[in-house]
């Protein structure tokens, strides 16, 4: 059940990518599908009813991983949010030296390269 | 003592340290760089015919990054280090214009840090990061002139550019979903017993065609192309010779063929996919040029042949046969020094004239001898004309072509290559020969510096033609083109040097094959 509604999160921000015409909404779009895929490498690694992945006394290598949760996409995930958050800031900071420039948040009045 | 590591390390850690340096005394910064991308120049050549594997950290393959040297990447990291050092020579001068020049050679060192980790890397996951990495710091550096054009372009490359890094972290995310690891070699030995029909196959085709969208986007293969001829143009002449040169093949050819030959060796489990990469390829070629012909932005034109060329690249690549990987490896290398050369005699004409178009200019040969005369080398080259190394790879794709028996496509490369013959007649015609205009008579020889990193390129274009000769064959394009030809051997290649224990490092002379 969760699986589709991620696909369809993806789906709506690449939706949202193509289609939207001001630019912070582009922004928006490409932040959701960077989360969907986020969500996706979540789920991944989910286990129902699992535990962090947290070793502490109460378990050792061999009872721990057969209740806890998979911790490698979740390393991999935090990593993916930190270079979307990089992503995103550059992405912000383009849109509004744009702004300055252009006066406008709208693509179709920013065109100036063509052919 | 291990050197691969210091690929990645050298341009990382001065690609931090160089924004900290002093604006007022850019010399300072236009020495650490350019010493930087000369060490990456002697290491690089220092590594070549070897096989390394490098466990980051001391983590095993499980958990922990895998780096590997074998002749695909000992072959790329050349070309990265070479012209990222004439683009670092050439940008001492040309960044004059600018103003925050640690910054420029710091991002720019992050973006050589980023395709050096790209090619290098092991590891699917990693080499997504190293991806974005390259990619981030180029969509700052295309708009790093703050003008109109510039932002407008580097938004619409950041975006199309996040949006196929989400589908190469996609596919990421469904490889490690199927088959539980992320480390290539790995991989590689999982997909190789999946039996075709099972979920697992289907999975892993559904990711090979992400990855064909992800990494053809980052390409700019043609359905994917439309941010490039804004991009490229729009960046300093040296980051577009950098751009166009190796960054479109370091994360984008390089990953593309590292994945499709290497961990999912789709020349035996789907030959289907190397012939979308042929037709993708052609498409590319034949569209590229068409648009290229009725340029008259001097830089555009340039960046409109880069995806016709990377269209010979790719249906060389995609034939599979030893030949035809052969002739599309050499053409990525060679691509990289004339396309390199030609957005560096482009940014030195601009540099004097301060125009990029073409009908402008003319009889500029006349005031910038060495401009005009390493241009006309580049036009050569690109165009296919014999003593030059562009003529011998497309040849090769050519007879590669005819010898797999696909008439057609070998009838299109040579058609394109008539085509753009056309058009680089057309640049010499009007930006350098002719006539002198008045308006140009003041105009002189771009400095010394500048001068130094064309001569360098030209005669690169020149020399790289005897890489075809039995001995530079068999040490640098030979060991490249057998990882991909013999595309499941990588998994064991690594694997055993990766169980050679506390010895890490592991020689082989690879052009024995």
């Amino acid at each position: 059940m969760v699986y589709p509604l991620c696909v369809l999160l993806f789906l709506v921000g690449l939706y949202g990518a193509m289609t939207q015409k001001n630019l912070i909404k582009i922004i928006i779009s490409v932040t959701i599908m960077e989360y969907a895929v986020n969500l996706l490498l979540i789920l991944i690694g989910y286990r129902a009813g699992g535990i962090a992945p947290i070793i502490d006394r109460t378990y050792e290598g061999a009872t721990f991983t057969p209740v806890s949760v998979d911790p490698f996409p979740q390393a991999m995930v935090l990593t993916a949010i930190v270079i979307s958050l990089g992503v995103l800031a550059l992405l912000i900071a383009i849109s509004l030296r744009l702004y300055h420039r252009y006066g406008t948040y709208d693509i179709t009045e920013i065109r100036r390269l063509r052919g | 003592m291990n050197l691969m590591p210091w690929l990645i390390a050298v341009p990382l850690g001065m690609g931090f340290i160089l924004p900290l340096m002093p604006k007022r005394s850019p010399r300072i910064s236009d020495l650490l760089a350019n010493l930087a991308t000369l060490l990456l120049v002697i290491l690089s050549v220092s590594l070549l015919g070897k096989t390394a594997v490098y466990r980051v950290g001391g983590w095993e393959a499980r958990v922990g990054i895998v780096l590997v040297l074998d002749g695909l990447s000992g072959f790329m990291v050349i070309i990265v280090a070479a012209i990222s050092f004439a683009a670092t020579l050439f940008s001492a001068r040309y960044m004059d214009r600018y103003t925050a020049r640690p910054k420029y050679y710091g991002l720019f060192l992050l973006m050589v840090a980023g395709m050096n980790g790209a090619i290098l890397t092991g590891d699917m996951f990693n080499l997504y990061v190293f991806l974005e990495i390259a990619a981030v710091a180029s969509y700052a550096l295309v708009a790093f002139g703050c003008e109109h054009e510039e932002l407008e372009a580097s938004f619409k490359y950041a975006i199309l550019g996040s949006v196929a890094s989400c589908f190469v972290l996609l596919g990421v995310a469904l490889l490690y979903a199927t088959f539980g690891t992320v480390n290539m070699a790995h991989l590689s030995e999982k997909i190789a017993v999946v039996a075709p029909g099972t979920p697992a196959y289907r999975v892993s085709m559904f990711t090979v065609m992400l990855f064909i969208a992800g990494l053809g986007m980052k390409a700019a293969l043609v359905p994917f192309h439309a941010w490039l001829p804004d991009a490229h143009p729009s960046a300093p002449a040296p980051i577009s010779a950098m751009l166009s040169g190796v960054l479109i093949k370091a994360i984008g050819v390089y990953a593309l063929v590292r994945v499709m030959f290497n961990v999912v060796n789709v020349a035996e489990v789907a030959p289907g996919m190397l012939y979308a990469l042929m037709v993708l390829g052609t498409l590319s070629m034949v569209v590229g040029v068409f648009l290229a012909v009725g340029q008259w932005d001097f830089k555009r034109l340039l960046a409109y042949h880069s995806i016709s060329q990377i269209g010979y690249v790719m249906l060389g690549i995609g034939l599979g046969t030893p030949l035809g990987i052969l002739g599309g490896l050499f053409h990525l290398a060679n691509h990289a020094a004339f396309k390199s050369l030609l957005f560096l005699t482009a940014g030195a004409t601009e540099y004097r004239t301060g125009t990029r178009r073409l009908e402008k200019m003319g009889g500029l040969g006349q005031k910038m001898p060495v401009t005009a005369g390493s241009s006309l080398v580049a036009s050569m080259s690109i165009a296919g004309v014999p003593p030059f190394n562009g003529f011998f790879s497309k040849l090769i794709i050519i007879l590669a072509c005819v010898e797999a028996g696909r008439y057609g496509f070998a009838a299109w490369a040579v058609i394109v290559s008539i085509m753009t013959l056309a058009s680089f007649m057309k640049v010499q015609k009007y930006a350098f020969f002719g006539r002198l205009k008045e308006q140009w008579v003041r105009v002189r020889e771009v400095p010394f510096v500048m001068q130094v990193s064309m001569v360098l390129l030209a005669i690169l274009c020149l020399g790289m033609s005897a890489l075809l000769l039995p001995g530079p064959k068999k040490a640098f394009l030979d060991p490249a083109a057998n990882v991909l030809s013999e595309g499941k051997d990588y998994s064991s290649t690594v694997l055993t040097a990766q169980t050679t224990g506390d010895q890490i490092v592991v020689s082989r002379d690879m052009g024995e094959k």
